[in-house]
């Protein structure tokens, strides 16, 4: 176990690494609904259920990188990113930032690394506060840290505008009088305020259309350049991460299950789970196309299947995979795959 | 139309659902359709009586939505549900009704269709609930099925799964499907014609071949070059300028006007549908078509 562990992070060059997590877990109680509350008065003891959301995972991005995070619903994309961003602390394990244990960092420089590490979210309208006015949603953070006096504000906001294509003119106006692509845009800015380093792009384009989607990802690319920024990009959409990340891991009911560069994973998957993923997704180019379908069912990550998560629906298993699970190992240099497989070759 | 699939994509807020429900005639009030006629079979259904309307909409065509609670009720158990379904059209006894709802279950892929009629809609997860959707939607072999996005709320491997089922239906059956969606790919991999709609028209129309690969108009051509895979990794996508227009404030002559390099004077007057040059069922509404991705 220990052995492991060591192939799989002391590879990776902690130098450069932004932003590391080690045997990171996050669980959550289930609230318990009303038909197991009645069964537990009456006696017949439901047990409380646990969801692991996130299962033991190492992660590296590094600085300058975009690190893609693909999954399907509820694999735990979502809870992994937010602590990533600081907003949810983990049950167990370590995040280490700028190669210091977040939980050693003092007040001042956990304030610092919090306001490097911005998340951006899925629905730009439920996370903008619709009574305030888009100049106040921009300024509040960098007023409220001092990154800014009061008398630069209002040039700070119009850079923050300029930086994400709003025009300047609106700054007086609502979040509700622009449409979805300019709201996510303010979402942006928002972010952009307080000079990230990292930011966690949690299904950032997933609400909007295909022709706005392409003007807020090409945002994201620009940025990137102009502000030498680092991203987390999550999203469940392949063909949005081909094109943006650098690298890509997939997740697979609360573990990561393949990680390599973009260009290695979309030509040559490795786990069955990213095969089975890469040929199920519709493209342009494919016409009049049979599905051959995963079988099964996504398994509920209350009780996850026994061994590798994946057994059920892998067109691979065998008994060892039912009763062991596989360890995420490094396949070939820079590519971790965790299948039993790979122990075969 | 037997059979085939016919893809209606345009993006949010462009009409298309709009243009589903005015099929059916279920267009609330005060809202109603302006102009033209809704052919079905060669009959036209803004024709029909309320009584036919209703024969139609339960026996002929059916409706399959995004959100599968539109069909299912929460409270009632699956077999209550379909079986009500069953025998409020077709006079069958109870047994035989069952029968029939245990095998349409199994048709859309539902595992052990047997225990599961006796679940409420809660127990199933969301692509499972779709499934039942759909096959309640199969309940009468209706000639005609239009689906409402049922799969853009699903993962990737389960809407594959609810696209092989439809296709597989479709063929076997014998069942027309209009499957509205905003994600050309899925229309690329099930559609034999595609619709274009913007601004609450339709702008394109034409064999799933002729459209993707030779788009008419400046509209279906920037939609097809937004899309990521359609990019090489790592380049700025193409990207259409602007927004859509508020339907309730559209621009005098053709609405794409506004977002479209090629637009005119002419462009201030309102184009017809042409059917581009090479191809009679192919057409476009616009004035300046383009002809391997520039202006003819
Ligand atoms: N605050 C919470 N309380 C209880 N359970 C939670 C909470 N947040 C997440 N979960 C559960 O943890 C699991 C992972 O959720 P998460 O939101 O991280 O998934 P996701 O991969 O982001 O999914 P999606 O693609 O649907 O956004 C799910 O089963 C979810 O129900
Ligand atoms: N009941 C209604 N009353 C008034 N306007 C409506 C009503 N339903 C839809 N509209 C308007 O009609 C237009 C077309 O809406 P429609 O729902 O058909 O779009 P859509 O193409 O299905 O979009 P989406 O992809 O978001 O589902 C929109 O501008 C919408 O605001
Ligand atoms: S470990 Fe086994 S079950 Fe899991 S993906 Fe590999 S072959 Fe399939
Ligand atoms: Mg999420
Ligand atoms: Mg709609």
């Amino acid at each position: 176990m220990k052995a492991n562990l060591a192939t799989t992070t002391d590879n990776r060059v902690r130098g450069d690494a932004l932003i590391e997590l080690v045997r990171v877990s996050r669980s959550f109680e289930k609230k318990r609904d009303v038909a197991v509350k009645i069964a537990n008065t009456m006696g017949l003891g439901a047990k409380e259920e646990i969801v692991q959301a996130v299962d033991r995972v190492d992660l590296v991005v590094r600085k300058g990188e975009v690190v893609g995070l693909v999954g399907e619903s509820g694999c735990g994309k979502s809870t992994l990113g937010r602590m990533v961003a600081g907003i949810l602390p983990p049950s167990s394990g370590s995040i280490y930032y700028g190669g210091k244990s977040v939980s050693a960092l003092n007040r001042a420089e956990r304030r610092a690394a919090a306001l490097a590490v911005q998340m951006i979210f899925q629905d730009p309208f439920a996370s903008l506060n619709p009574r305030m006015r888009v100049k106040e949603i921009i300024a509040g953070a960098p007023l409220y840290h001092g990154l800014v006096r009061r008398s630069e504000v209002d040039q700070h906001v119009d850079l923050m505008m300029e930086r994400v294509g709003l025009d300047k003119t609106y700054k007086r106006r609502y979040p509700h009088q622009f449409s979805g692509g300019q709201r996510q845009r303010i979402g942006i800015a928002r972010a952009l305020a307080v000079n990230p380093k990292l930011i966690v792009c949690d299904e950032s384009v997933a609400a909007l259309d295909v022709s706005i989607q392409a003007q807020v990802l090409n945002l994201f690319m620009k940025l990137r350049q102009d502000l030498d920024l680092t991203y987390l990009f999550i999203s469940h959409d392949l063909g949005v991460v081909e094109h943006l990340a650098d690298r890509v891991a997939i997740m697979y009911l609360g573990r990561i299950v393949e990680e390599a560069t973009t260009a290695e994973l979309f030509s040559k998957p490795n786990h069955p789970y990213t095969t089975a993923l890469l040929k199920e997704v519709p493209r342009l180019d494919s016409r009049h196309r049979e599905f051959q379908t995963i079988k099964g069912e996504i398994p509920s990550p209350i009780n996850p299947p026994s061994g590798c998560h994946f057994h059920p629906r892998c067109p691979h298993a065998m008994s060892r995979c039912r009763l062991e699970q596989p360890k995420l190992m490094e396949v070939a240099p820079g590519r971790l795959s965790a299948c039993h497989l790979n122990d075969g070759k | 139309m037997r059979g085939k699939i016919l893809g209606l994509v345009g993006e949010s807020g462009s009409g298309k659902t709009v243009t589903g429900f005015s099929i059916l005639g279920l267009v609330e009030k005060p809202g109603r359709i302006e102009q033209g006629r809704i052919l079905f079979n060669g009959s036209d259904l803004r024709r029909a009586s309320p009584e036919e309307l209703r024969d139609i909409r339960g026996n002929r065509i059916s409706m399959i939505f995004q959100d599968p609670m539109m069909t299912l009720n929460p409270v009632l158990r699956i077999d209550t549900q379909m079986i009500e379904t069953i025998r409020a059209h077709k006079k069958i006894s109870y047994d035989d009704a069952r029968v029939l709802a245990r095998d349409a279950l199994g048709k859309v892929g539902i595992p052990s269709p047997d225990e599961r009629l006796a679940a409420y809609p809660h127990q199933f997860s969301g692509g499972m609930r779709q499934r039942v959707a759909i096959a309640i939607a199969l309940l009468h072999k209706p000639e005609l099925i239009i689906a409402d996005e049922p799969t853009t709320a699903l993962d990737v491997t389960i809407q594959a799964q609810i696209l092989s089922e439809v296709q597989k239906l479709c063929r076997e059956v014998g069942t027309a499907l209009i499957w509205v969606t905003h994600d050309l790919s899925v229309v690329a991999a099930i559609a034999d014609q595609i619709c274009v709609m913007y601004a609450g028209r339709i702008v394109e129309r034409g064999s799933t071949e002729s459209v993707l690969d030779g788009p008419s108009h400046p509209y279906t051509n920037g939609l097809i070059h937004s899309v990521p895979g359609n990019n090489r990794p790592g380049t700025p996508l193409q990207q259409i300028p602007g927004v859509m227009p508020s339907l309730l404030s559209l621009p005098v002559g053709c609405s794409f006007r506004q977002r479209c390099r090629y637009a005119d004077s002419m462009c201030m007057a309102e184009p017809e549908f042409n059917a581009v040059e090479t191809n009679r069922d192919h057409i476009a509404r616009c004035w300046h078509p383009l002809a391997e991705g520039r202006p003819a």
